[in-house]
Parts: C-alpha cells; structure tokens; sequence
C-alpha cells in the first residue's frame, strides 16, 4: 500500500534525503566530541589482579551507564615498561608510590581535577595519605590502598617472630626461609636492621647491606617472587617476607599462619589510583575515581579484598575483625617505624650491583 | 630448480616476503637495541641515546663476566647430558621399523606442543620438598621400614629426611635437559636417517665390531648434524632465564636472568642491551666454529 501511496520518483528523493540526513547525523557525531557531547561510555582500566571489589564495577555501571574493560597487570614494572612506549589506551591505572613517583618525573601521569572528584574529603587527612612527599595535594592520584611487606611466619614450627634477626643474623631457620625477588625490599630491609633509612643513597651503607646479604645467603632457601605465601603454605619454607595482604589470604586456608611487621620497622606501601597521560576517556576515570572513594564501595572493596583502605569515611564501615587485625591495620609504633620505598635516582645503580653481587655469591 | 641467476625477478619476488619480514622483525630491532647498548640511563630509567662504552665496560666486569662464566658452563653440561642421552635415541629412531618411526619421533615432539612455562613448573611438582619425588622415596622407606621391623630390626631406618632437590643448581640443569632433549634429537636424527646405510654394512664385513663401527664410522658421518644440534642446544641453554628463576633458588642467576632484571627492576635498558650483544658475540663465534668444521668434515651429510 505505501509503494502506491509514494509515487516512484518521489520515493527515490525521499530515500536521498534520508541518506542525506543519516549523513549529516554521522558525521556530526564524529565531530571532536568536547563541549558538542559527552565522552562514549566506556572506561579501560589497568588494575592488580584481585584488587577490585566483587560489586564496584557493577555499581558504577549501574550509577553512570559506562562499560568498563578490566585488563591486568602483575608488576610496577609492567605497568611503566607498558606505557613507557606510549599509553596503549588506558583511562585509569593503580601504581605503587614509588613508581607513581617516577611517573610524575616523567609526564606520564596527569593532573586531577578535584572538582570532578568530591568524595576526595573522604581520604584520611594523615599527610602520608593526603599530602605525601611524592604526590604533595594529591595532584596526580589519589590513594587507593595501603599495606605492609614483613614476614609471614608458621608459629608452631619457628616459636614467636618480631625481629629481622630471624632472618638476618640467626641460623636457627635455615634453609627454611623465603626472600622477595625484589632488590629495593630485601636491600631496604637489610639497611633497615643495620640501622639505615630504607632509601639509603650512601654506597656505604649499601655495601654493608650487601656483606650482609650474602653472609645469610646459605641460609635462604629461595626468592620468590610473588609466590612466598605459597611456599609458606606448602610447607617449604617456614619464614617468608611477603605482601600483608597475600599472608592474610592464606591464613584463611592455615590456622597455622601468623604476620609480623619487625620491630626494626617494616615497608609501607601505598597504591595510588591515577589517571595516564593520553587517556582516551578522562571524564569517566574521574567519576571511576570518585566512584571508587564513595564509603560504602570502597567499604565493600576493602571487605573484599582484605587490605588497608586510606579512606577514613569507609572505615567506619570496615569489618570490625578487618579493623583489629594488626596484620592488615599495623599498630601505630610498628607504623612510625616503617617507610615507604621511594626513587633513589641514580643511587638505583648501587642497589643494582649489590643485587647482582649478592644473586651471584 | 632453476639457476637463480637465469631469472631474477622471480628470484627477487619469492625473496621479497622472507627479506621483508626479516628485515622488519630482526634487523630492525636487533638495530635498535645495538644503538641502545652504547646509550645511557637517565634518572628514572628513561633510556637517552648517546655514544659511550661504558655499558661493555661494565658489563666486562669481573662479576658478569663471572655470571657468564658460570652460565657457560651449565649450558655446556646440559649439552653434553642431552648428548649422551639424544644420540642413543636418535640412533634407535633411526634404525627403527618405519612404522614406528612416526611414532616414536611423535614421543619426541609432543612435549613442544605444551607451554615452556608449564613444563619447567612441574619440575616444581616433582622435585620440591612435598613433590612426587620425594613422596615416592618416602613410600619407599617407610616400606623398608615395616619390612625391617617384621624382621626384628625396629629402629634401623630413622625419620624420613626429604631430598633437598629443588632451588639449587642441579635442579635448573635437570629441567634443562628435560627442555632441550628434543632440540638434540632432531637435528641428530635428520642425519641419521640420510646415513648411507652400506657404509655402516661395508664396515662391519669388513670385520669391525658394532662398537668400532659406532665410533669410527656412524659417529664421523653423522658429525654435521652433531654439530648443529650441539650448536642449537648450547645457544639455547645459554640463554635461558625461566628454568634458573623458577628453580634455581638463591643460586639461579644465568646470564639470561640478568638481562632480564636490566629490562625490568633496573630499568637501565642500555646495559641490557650491551650484555645481549655479548651473547650475540659470543653466538656468532660459536656459529663461525661450527662453519668450520663443517667444510672440514667431507664425505658427511649436511643439514
């Protein structure tokens, strides 16, 4: 009936004029999109493995509409190497202090925009996370989680642990015991039981950090990379210094598996969510960013993952167990003690070589 | 087949795709990182290009040159095991009724078609503290233990100590071995089976035993592909990284792990690259002998 209705020649120009039009509407949609429409509903994030909530990502898909493409990463390392060559499309990514430090150094991260993120009063006002030396005012990222590297330790077969001598100056374990494959953590580590700053730049103190090293070397067992809580778990070795939150997770499987921070002090670390140069879609990372700082997400988050949150809004919604737990919030002295690992600029040579003599001992 | 001379441009066409994608995807790079070998490091690991030896001069530093050294010798061991090991298998593939042949050579490559990595983590498996080694050693005391009691000998065999077998030196060279194996085999077998089987009869009517017939006869014929399989294992092993860092313990540091630090924790790209070259160096002067003893070696069947 419509073909009758519409004359022939008329359909054809009608059918122009459609096209015409669907044209004309294409091509205004890819226009450049600033201030003519929003950014297109997605978000590419570059994240930890096991390091997001089981409901954030639904909930912020809920909250603004945009799909979110996950994708992970197992190291610092990775992660700078991965956009050192340019950034390969991601909006959001969750570098560690040290390596956002480095980051900044070199223009790969940019500057926030606070007004696109209200939930920042959330943060703890402590300066170590509103204000921290390599971050000051939070400009380039926001903290996202914090914790701990010491040692996880089996009580029933080692007695109780509170001391780097255990694993330092002690023959008691050997042969028992598990490094972290990580020149800044065990060198630190060392320097922090000689008595040194973890970020030593003096060659001295380094050298001996080494001596050190390679004195106890028959007595370790391995370095392991990213796996001491498994070893720990098999029953490989009794002593391994590891992340805070990769020993909590095992203790759930183990009774029979405790958490010290040393009492010479320990490592701090703290995981800052920020926002890298040439990101395609920067307005959906604030509002991820901000998403990711509303109490009752970062709460569930937190809940989930097991490690320290340093939004003070949320913790009033933390586990009360979560909370206690001195292998995830570390009692104040322990903390005053520890440091962050932060960039020794060329000194990085130094801890290279001490490495390097000590793996080849 | 055709003098290539006669017909140049079907020459150049058929080359093109090969030269293209070697050009592109070795030379190229392989470029890159000899410009980066003579670089620097800025503070944050950025790599600057300048003109300077110091990344060869560092790297021939008595520590490295001692790690390379070091990583030699496993390589050399680990071609030798695969050696004695793959010669005797490659003969038996050779010598073997053909239908057989596909089957057994099948055995040699299936253990290519599973991943490298999954491959050295279950020497993991085997050899650790509670691994399957170990288990089966215990079941074995433990038995010997019971028996030794109903024989009115109770205390004899103490506690089962396991074998500390894993994160040590000879852990990487056993998974060494197991990775490398068939990369001996191979190239062994290809000239095995083109052997001209009447030189092996000749001497043996002509009253040589079967072991002197191995020696002076099978041995010398087959050295080409000797050489190339020895060639292909030692260069391999020589730059492996995953079996000494999984398995090697405090003790694992190869060559191949220090590179790799240099392009990771380190971030000082440049050395990286001048250590690479060393190796490269290194390969070439190895490939070079074996060119050698190639044109030397007549009569023999060439790969």
């Amino acid at each position: 009936m419509i073909r009758t209705l519409i004359r022939p020649s008329s359909r054809r120009s009608l059918l122009k004029g459609l096209g015409a039009a669907g044209a004309a509407g294409v091509a205004i949609s890819i226009l450049p999109s600033k201030g003519f429409a929003a950014e297109e509903k997605k978000l590419n994030i570059y994240n930890w493995d096991t390091y997001i909530g089981k409901t954030t990502l639904d909930t912020f898909k809920q909250k603004t509409g945009i799909e979110v493409q996950y994708d992970l990463y197992a190291s610092n390392e990775e992660l700078f190497a991965k956009l050192k060559a340019g950034n390969p499309g991601y909006d959001v990514i969750v570098p560690t202090d040290y390596t956002l430090a480095d980051m900044i150094a070199v223009n790969m991260v940019q500057a926030l925009d606070h007004s696109k993120i209200p939930n920042i009063m959330n943060i703890d006002p402590d300066s170590k996370f509103s204000n921290p030396v390599y971050n000051p005012g939070l400009k380039y990222g926001l903290p996202y989680m914090w914790g701990t590297v010491g040692l996880g330790y089996r009580p029933s077969k080692t007695g109780p642990i509170d001391s780097l001598a255990a694993i330092f100056d002690s023959d008691k374990y050997s042969g028992r015991i598990a490094l972290l494959d990580d020149q800044r953590s065990v060198l630190g580590y060392a320097l922090k039981f000689l008595g040194y700053t973890l970020n030593s730049t003096n060659p001295d103190e380094v050298t001996k950090a080494r001596d050190l090293l390679i004195k106890q070397k028959k007595h370790i067992k391995t370095l392991a990379g990213d796996n001491g809580q498994d070893l720990l778990l098999a029953g490989e070795v009794d002593i391994t210094m590891e992340y805070n939150g990769d020993i909590v997770q095992i203790m759930h499987e183990d009774k029979d598996i405790a958490y010290v921070v040393p009492k010479e002090g320990g490592i701090v670390w703290i995981d800052n969510i920020a926002i890298p140069t040439g990101a395609p879609h920067p307005d959906n990372a604030h509002a991820f960013i901000n998403h990711v700082n509303d109490p009752e997400v970062n709460a569930e988050l937190t809940n989930t993952i097991q490690y320290a949150t340093p939004n003070a809004a949320a913790r009033k919604l933390v586990n009360a167990d979560d909370l206690k737990n001195p292998a995830i919030y570390p009692p104040a002295e322990l903390l005053s003690k520890s440091e962050s690992i932060a960039p020794v600029g060329d000194a990085l040579r130094l801890y290279d070589e001490a490495w390097t003599a000590f793996k080849a001992a | 087949m055709q003098d290539w001379r006669k017909n140049k441009l079907a020459f150049a066409i058929l080359m093109a795709p090969a030269s293209f994608w070697l050009i592109l995807f070795f030379t190229i790079p392989l470029a890159i990182v000899w410009v980066y070998s003579f670089g620097g490091r800025g503070p944050e690991g950025q790599t600057l290009i300048q003109f300077s030896f110091d990344n060869y001069r560092r790297s021939l530093e008595w520590i490295h040159l001692g790690i390379i050294w070091k990583s030699i010798v496993i390589a050399t061991i680990t071609t030798a095991a695969c050696l004695v090991l793959g010669f005797p298998l490659a003969l038996a593939i050779a010598f073997a009724p053909s239908r057989l042949k596909n089957v057994l050579l099948l055995l040699v490559i299936l253990p290519f078609w599973t991943n490298l990595l999954i491959r050295t983590y279950s020497w993991i498996a085997v050899l650790r503290e509670k691994g399957f080694l170990n288990f089966g050693l215990e079941w074995l005391w433990n038995e010997t233990d019971w028996v030794l009691t109903l024989l009115g000998m109770p205390d004899v065999l103490g506690d089962f100590q396991p074998l500390r077998l894993l994160y040590n030196l000879p852990a990487v060279v056993i998974a060494l071995i197991h990775v490398q194996l068939p990369f001996m085999v191979l190239p062994l077998y290809a000239t095995l089976e083109k052997l001209d089987k009447s030189f092996l009869e000749a001497s043996l009517d002509l009253g040589a035993s079967q072991w002197r017939t191995l020696l002076s006869v099978t041995v010398p014929l087959a050295m080409p592909g000797i050489a190339s399989g020895v060639l292909l294992t030692f260069i391999l092993s020589l730059g492996s990284f995953l079996a000494p860092d999984l398995l090697g313990g405090t003790e694992g540091l190869m060559i191949g792990n220090l590179i790799a630090h240099q392009f990771g924790p380190s971030r000082d790209w440049a050395f990286g690259s001048a250590l690479s070259f060393l190796i490269m160096y290194t390969t070439f002067i190895v490939l070079w002998v074996r060119s050698a003893i190639a044109s030397r070696s007549e009569g023999g069947v060439g790969i």
